[in-house]
């Protein structure tokens, strides 16, 4: 129904002569098969179609060839039934000029269909309302449909919208695009003409889909017969009232979603919002007309209507076309003539963009091709200088400076060029077509856009490489600190062996004389031959240690004297070597630590062999270790893709949903990790109990002291570092860090005592177990 | 078949620079022709002559820094620079001191600021201004009289010699009305002041024919969509307003009838103030320039000491042009408000 819809007007805009009317004086014509069809897996908007036919495989009309990627994807399906000869590289239409995957098919002219039906018979049911709005999306999803206006973005994801508990959406406005605002271009209208019914009941499924109150279906007061058709067509219906057809001014853009959004409802899509904000869907009428075949008849998006027009061509006029087609099968059925500089845009003349080559197929969003003649559309002139004259300030529907756009750009000021909100700039072309000094406005704003999100690109790259390189740096660390900690568990544990083992002897001895004790003494010679090399080293390193603290001390207390006598250059000189003295005590005593172990592990070699033994596998992939790391990784990762996710709904990208199942998905993997690390530190931790420890209680008790010595060790180490970095820097905090340190060590020693008396009862225990 | 690529759009409009231009010098034709007629030919030979000398300054430069000449040439931007020099000239003038003023406009106030586009001043208003700060006598005093008054109009002859042959004006030449009435009324009354001859009871004696004439050719413009209306209607309406709420009383100041319809002020407001390369852009912004335009334009001719003061108002706006525009932004179709000056938002 017509209503009195309060229009309102938008910014701007300007009145290129239309040239519709040589397309529109004959009806939509079928496109005869072409000998190859070549479907790009990437017609839409998201990630690619993923191929599921291979080559040599028979298809049928309307079969998957290939299933969507994802939920920002849609499916692709075989235009008609043939061969698939092919699936490689070829170029396709698309302004970036590049190559992608593509399907081949070679039809066998059978048109023979795949089964298919409504969804309706499928369910069962009698009426449209009867169908879940989930159902009917999944069809839309199913069936291939991305918005035929020209972005190709997936119907289905603007279609998935969430109700609240007591099932209101959030959508109050169906918008359908019928504008066609684009001089030259009349697929949609010859569609509304044609196909009213069509578009009005796939109007009325995107009604139901979204529960919006009314749908206003804008269209350019120059299509009058296509505005007469959908009335006509709306009041063979019921619930017309909800539908309102709506004629707009003719008005260049008025065609771009936010533009008629404005004209029809007075209000703005916010800047990097999307029209879902303003409780709005908009949707192409070629792709109401398509809901309406998947709906009802379970037809796929496998053709669509495209113009071919232009003084090229000889028959203007629409065509039923094949996905797939090439361009140059349908210039030649509408009679192209060859042209000095031959010129072919896909789309329109104002934001079409030429082919490579007419060998390039039609995709789901190629509603024209237009093949002017040079004269109809010059080459444009070397542009002139800009003299700030504003016609492109009074052209502009988006309110920006066209004219300090450009000056930003040329300069490459892109931070000013941002700050005039280039990024707004929908890129329709008016600037250019209005300047007098014909100057190429809208590639110098593509230029500057590259550019600022190449800079952006390589920022955030280099943002990643830095905390890369951090948290690098920080598993190298803490990996150091594990392995010490680690060997020093290993020597201890070793120690403790070797005196359980000797209090066994010295019990078994006493006992009476047995031959176990010569087994276990013919076998420590061996042990220290193989040992005694490690420990003779160690001993050197002390030596060489306890030399170099004994000079330091000489040239400290040298310099001191100097420092006194009032040689202020020796205070520098006096710190350094009061940190080298330090340095070189601590290393004095890790020394002394560790041929203390050494000589212990001497004694103790066969408990320590089977302790080696037992001790974690480097190579075992369910090595505690590795399972950690994974844990640890599948961390970093989950808080990566959270982070990113936060950036994404921070812009409103459409990557937000597919981005949300990926984290519960490596929530998932976190948390199975996570579980299989629990599963294996908790078992050695047993077992190496029971194998040194036959007295549970104490042992248990000792463990825990093991592992808080652990603990202690490993603060100890990193304050010792601290200590050391604060003093290398000269800081302040050298005095309470070496407080620190000391009542850590204090600490440490107090739990090895402890530790020392619990092993002392529990070897008490053994012997006397055993003597018993 | 491989085909011709080229980025979007494809479409162009038919308009260019040098219809602009043409359309501009154009309009400035009702206006020269009724200086013409009230002034003698002195102000068609001067336009002629400073078109010429533009020209070919124009040439001479672009040839010197190995541009392409009559590619720039034909943008006919030299050209209304000419005009425009020779319009506010006075009438009887000599031919050198229009060589000056068009050589320094081009050279100096264009083409050493980058040529076309990127000049930030007015090129015609240097090239006056300089002028009329050099040689004061020639460009106060010898305004021609008007045959609006009954004076006797130098005729061709009388006009070229007095231009080229540094013959005397002194027989057709006197104060012009603004000027006149400034200094008489200092201590006279408006009805004394008007009995005197450069009036003769008659106010803007003869100029009113000159501003309607560019105010006709200015509607030429704005109906050719080359202009749009915000800066000479707020440039009106500063210099309504100041002479309205300060020159309320004829007896003590300059009438606002004689400031609107006397001077230069159509000719400024609607061919020089509009120069769109040093005028403010944005829409808000070409009201704040208009007005100040038209507030300065009353303070210098009515406190200042030179008769006019188009040039110094239009120059001294030119100034602050870049930085108005950057403070009167429009607001961006789907943002809350509009952005202030080139500092960029912090994060969003």
């Amino acid at each position: 129904m017509t209503h009195q819809i309060q229009l309102h007007s938008f910014d701007g805009g300007i009145h290129p002569a239309e040239n519709k009317q040589q397309s529109t004086r004959t009806p939509i014509r079928p496109a005869p098969l072409p000998a190859l069809l070549t479907l790009p897996l990437g017609q839409h908007i998201g990630a690619p179609a993923v191929p599921c036919v291979a080559v040599g495989e028979r298809v049928l009309k309307g079969q998957l060839v290939a299933h969507a990627d994802g939920f920002v994807s849609v499916p692709l399906h075989a235009p008609t039934s043939g061969t698939v000869v092919a699936i490689e590289d070829r170029p396709v239409p698309h302004d970036s000029g590049l190559t992608a995957l593509c399907l081949i098919i070679e039809p066998d002219g059978q048109e023979q269909w795949i089964e298919h039906q409504s969804l309706l018979d499928e369910l069962g049911v009698t009426s449209l309302e009867d169908i879940a709005a989930s159902d009917l999306v999944e069809r839309i999803r199913g069936c291939g449909i991305a918005g035929m206006g020209g972005a190709g973005f997936p119907t289905a994801v603007k279609l998935a919208v969430k109700r609240d508990d007591n099932g209101n959406s959030p959508i109050n406005t169906l918008i359908i695009n019928g504008a066609e605002c684009e001089p030259y271009i009349t697929a949609d209208d010859m569609l509304m003409r044609e196909r009213a019914d069509e578009v009005i009941h796939g109007i009325r499924v995107l009604l139901h889909i979204l529960g919006a109150q009314r749908c206003l279906v804008g269209i350019e007061d120059n299509k009058p017969e296509a505005i007469a058709a959908l009335n006509n067509a709306c009041q063979s219906l019921d619930q017309s009232s909800q539908i309102s057809i709506v004629a707009i001014p003719t008005k260049y853009p008025s065609g771009g979603e936010k533009q008629l959004i404005q004209i029809l409802t007075g209000e703005e899509v916010p800047s990097g919002g999307i029209p879902a904000n303003l409780g709005i869907v908009c949707q192409n009428v070629g792709t109401a007309s398509a809901i309406y075949r998947a709906v009802y008849h379970g037809e796929p998006l496998i053709s669509r209507i495209t113009t071919v027009t232009g003084d090229a061509v000889s028959d203007p006029g629409n065509w039923d076309v094949m996905l797939g087609t090439p361009a140059s099968h349908l210039l030649q059925l509408s009679g192209y003539q060859p042209q000095p500089l031959p010129r072919v845009i896909m789309g329109g003349p104002m934001m079409g963009f030429t082919l490579p080559d007419d060998s390039l197929p039609l995709v789901k969003t190629s509603n024209c091709l237009l093949a002017p003649s040079v004269t109809e559309m010059p080459v444009n002139e070397a542009a002139m200088a800009c003299i700030r004259c504003g016609m492109c300030t009074l052209a502009c529907p988006a309110q920006l400076l066209p004219q300090q756009l450009y000056w930003f750009s040329k300069a490459e000021e892109f931070d000013k060029a941002e700050q005039h909100n280039l990024f707004d700039c929908i890129e329709c072309g008016a600037c250019s077509y209005v300047c007098p000094s014909q100057i190429p406005l809208v590639q110098y704003y593509r230029h500057a856009k590259g550019a600022i999100r190449e800079e952006r690109a390589a920022h955030q790259k280099s943002e990643q490489a830095r905390e890369r390189f951090e948290r690098r740096l920080a598993r190298q660390e803490r990996e150091a600190a594990e392995k010490e900690a680690k060997r020093k568990a290993r020597a201890e544990a070793a120690a403790l062996a070797a005196a359980n083992k000797k209090a066994a002897a010295a019990a078994e001895n006493s006992a009476s004389a047995t031959p176990a004790a010569s087994g276990g003494s013919s076998s420590s010679p061996v042990a220290a031959a193989l040992t005694s090399p490690a420990l003779e080293k160690l001993q050197k390193q002390l030596t060489a240690a306890q030399t170099a603290i004994s000079k330091t001390k000489e040239k400290l207390s040298a310099a001191q004297q100097a420092l006194s006598a009032g040689d202020e250059d020796q205070q520098t000189k006096v710190a350094a070597l009061e940190s080298a003295l330090v340095k070189a005590q601590t290393r004095m005593k890790d020394l002394a630590k560790d041929i203390a172990a050494e000589k212990k592990a001497l004694k103790a070699q066969p408990a320590a062999a089977t302790d080696t033994a037992a001790g974690p596998d480097k190579g075992d992939p369910n090595s505690p270790e590795r399972l950690q790391r994974k844990w640890e990784t599948a961390q970093a990762r989950l808080d990566a893709a959270i982070k990113r996710l936060e950036e994404a709904k921070a812009q409103g990208l459409d990557t937000v949903a597919a981005l949300e199942t990926g984290i519960v998905k490596q929530q998932q993997r976190v948390d199975e990790a996570k579980a299989a690390w629990q599963a294996v530190t908790g078992a050695p931790v047993a077992t190496n109990t029971d194998s040194t420890e036959p007295s549970s209680q104490s042992s248990a008790e000792a463990d825990a002291v093991r592992k808080k010595i652990r603990a202690a060790q490993d603060r100890l180490n990193k304050a010792q570092e601290r200590l050391a970095m604060a003093r290398e820097q000269q800081l302040d905090t050298v005095d309470a860090l070496t407080l620190g340190v000391n009542k850590q060590q204090d600490k440490l020693n107090a739990l090895t005592q402890q530790l020392a008396e619990l092993e002392q009862t529990a070897s008490q225990t053994t012997t006397t177990s055993g003597t018993d | 078949m491989a085909l011709m690529t080229l980025s979007s759009p494809h479409a162009h409009g038919n308009n260019s620079t040098q219809k602009v231009m043409l359309t501009v010098t154009l309009a400035t034709l009702p206006g020269l022709a009724v200086m013409t007629a009230l002034f003698g030919f002195g102000t068609l030979i001067n336009v002629v002559l400073a078109a010429l000398f533009a020209i070919a300054t124009e040439a001479l430069i672009l040839r010197i820094r190995q541009r392409p000449v009559m590619f720039f040439l034909k943008d006919n931007s030299a050209l209304l620079t000419g005009v425009l020099i020779g319009l506010a000239l006075p009438p009887l003038a000599p031919w050198w001191i229009t060589l000056v003023a068009t050589a320094f406009a081009i050279i100096f106030a264009k083409q050493l600021y980058g040529g076309m586009g990127n000049n930030p001043f007015n090129p015609a208003m240097i090239g006056y201004a300089l002028v009329l700060i050099s040689f004061p006598l020639q460009m106060t005093t010898n305004w021609a009289l008007s045959s609006q008054m009954g004076a006797s109009v130098a005729g061709l002859g009388d006009a070229l010699s007095v231009i080229f042959a540094g013959g005397s004006a002194d027989a057709f030449s006197g104060a012009t009305p603004l000027d006149t009435y400034k200094h008489l009324i200092s201590n006279k009354t408006a009805t004394e002041v008007l009995t005197d001859t450069t009036f003769n009871g008659w106010l803007n004696g003869g100029w009113e024919w000159v501003n309607l004439a560019f105010l006709a050719g200015g509607l030429v413009l704005l109906w050719r969509r080359i202009i749009t209306w915000h800066i000479p209607v707020a440039m009106l309406a500063g210099l309504s307003l100041c002479s309205l709420i300060l020159g309320w009383d004829a007896d003590m100041y300059t009438p606002a009838s004689l400031h609107l319809l006397s001077g230069a002020t159509m000719l400024g407001a609607f061919f020089i103030a509009t120069d769109p390369v040093s005028a403010a852009t944005t829409p808000l912004g070409k009201l704040i320039y208009g007005a100040g335009i038209g507030i300065l334009l009353y303070i210098i001719r009515t406190w200042g000491s030179y008769p006019d003061a188009v040039a110094f108002a239009v120059l001294l706006m030119n100034f602050a042009a870049p930085f108005i525009d950057a403070y009167t932004q429009p607001r961006t179709y789907g943002h809350a408000k509009a952005n202030r000056g080139l500092k960029k938002p912090e994060a969003k």
